[in-house]
């Protein structure tokens, strides 16, 4: 426990002196929701449908660079080969790095909410509940994003390779943030919330559980 | 490498043969002597292929998860190379299954895709394994390609009942479970013939992918030749100690 909360101490630290490329992260997700309204057309009642959906895109294609960019900094100066040489479990840095992951997700989602409500006029009031999907979602998203990222960031082709995993894994995440994020929005008259974030739950916890497992066979030599 | 058997014996070969064979009788059998189906005319025939090619998708990923786990906890090449054809045959199989499934879609039920649990999960899975089949050509130790892949193969196994309910309760159209049982007895025996001429096929498929796969190991592992010396590879193997 103590080792997670280094590990994640050091991730934190990270990202916060590379904040430059969260908040260019953030852009890009704001790009990609302007996009896709685009993509619909000035049709704001359509819009207003699909708004959970974008977002949830939006997050999830900026997730990969985010991700990808957590272990890239490892890659440097062999920094991953250092980190395992330190006496601490191999499982407390993939956790440190999978929170911040998750924070730094969380924390997105939550900027572009803002760029959501003004493009598709897609407000709700029912703002803890929002932030509780959007944590549940990017835990989803950070917990096999963390692991995938540790095996791409080695690899030659990661760009490509880190969405081919990611995303057909995370389908189960997509649609019940989606279908959790549409309901706060579009109103929940048949009592469904409860199940979609109950799914999100089980998918966090199997994922958190499962990949913090795995994740020392990835790195071990 | 101790398990990477490379054997040149023909037992491949006489299961696609007689996989051929069976297929053909199941086949012919379900095109021209089994009767029409009462609803769907002569459209249900491609159940006498798609039926075996779903059974033995399904069995090649879950082959793939216990093959995944047996080359984590082992750790010997040759769980490897198996995992590598299975999954190979697996994603071959599903993407023939999805094909046949649109090609029966379109005329029963007018569209070629529908959101159908079943079909959505063929489908996640199909590129999922077909990712990590992509991820094992862009790692060039094979020792990490060997973990990394089987690591992705036990996680995306485990996600498979996450996707199926999931997509069950987004959509809740759900289409009457077409299962064997379910099945008239005039068209029982073209589709055991057919299932079990499907399943030698995999095999015969999967032994045969294993062997290239084993081939390309053993020359990955080979420490550097002092000489260039044109060595037979199975000779090579059976020194080398085949099971």
């Amino acid at each position: 426990m103590k080792w997670i909360l280094v590990a994640l101490r050091k991730d934190l630290l990270l990202q916060w002196r590379t904040r430059a490329h969260v908040v260019a992260i953030l852009l890009f997700g704001a790009t990609a929701l302007l996009l896709f309204s685009f993509a619909v057309g000035p049709n704001s009642e359509a819009l207003l449908q699909f708004a959970a959906g974008f977002l949830w895109l939006g997050l999830m294609l900026s997730s990969t660079l985010a991700l990808a960019e957590s272990f890239q900094t490892e890659m440097e100066e062999r920094a991953l080969e250092g980190l395992l040489l330190l006496p601490a479990p191999a499982r407390a840095i993939y956790y440190g790095k999978a929170i911040g992951n998750w924070l730094q997700l969380t924390l997105l989602g939550v900027g572009l909410v803002p760029v959501m409500v003004v493009l598709y006029d897609a407000a709700t009031w029912r703002l803890p509940e929002l932030v509780g999907v959007l944590a549940l979602g990017a835990a989803g998203l950070s917990a096999p994003g963390t692991l995938y990222a540790a095996m791409t960031a080695q690899t030659r082709a990661r760009q490509t390779l880190l969405p081919l995993l990611l995303f057909p894994l995370v389908v189960p995440v997509l649609l019940s943030a989606v279908k959790a994020t549409s309901l706060l929005i579009l109103g929940d008259p048949m009592l469904q919330l409860r199940a979609w974030v109950g799914l999100l739950v089980a998918f966090d916890v199997i994922h958190w559980s499962l990949c913090g497992l795995l994740f020392e066979r990835v790195v071990e030599d | 490498m101790a398990g990477l058997s490379t054997s040149r014996s023909r037992t491949p070969f006489v299961l696609l043969g007689l996989a051929g064979t069976l297929l053909t009788w199941g086949s012919v059998w379900g095109l021209f002597f089994a009767p029409p189906e009462f609803h769907m005319g002569d459209v249900y025939r491609i159940l006498y292929i798609h039926v075996p090619t779903a059974w033995n998708a399904m069995l090649a990923f879950t082959a793939c998860f216990v093959l995944a786990v047996l080359s984590l906890a082992k750790g010997d090449f040759a769980w490897d190379a198996r995992l590598e054809a299975t999954m190979e045959v697996g994603v071959v199989l599903s993407l023939l299954l999805c094909l046949q499934g649109s090609i029966w879609a379109k005329p029963t039920w007018g569209v070629f895709w529908d959101w159908d649990p079943r079909l959505t999960t063929t489908a996640v899975m199909v590129s999922a394994f077909a990712g990590i089949l992509a991820l094992r050509r862009f790692v060039d130790d094979p020792v990490k390609r060997a973990t990394w892949s089987a690591v992705a193969a036990i996680v995306a196994s485990a996600d498979v009942p996450i996707v199926y309910f999931s997509v069950r309760w987004w959509n809740s159209l759900h289409q009457t479970q077409s299962s064997p049982e379910t099945v008239s007895v005039l068209f029982h025996w073209p589709l055991r013939i057919n299932a079990i001429g499907m399943l030698l096929l995999m095999l015969g498929l999967v032994m045969l992918k294993t062997r290239t796969v084993a081939l390309r190991l053993r020359q990955e592992l080979a420490p550097p030749l002092p000489q260039a010396q044109p060595a037979r590879l199975g000779a090579a193997a059976e020194a080398g100690g085949a099971p």
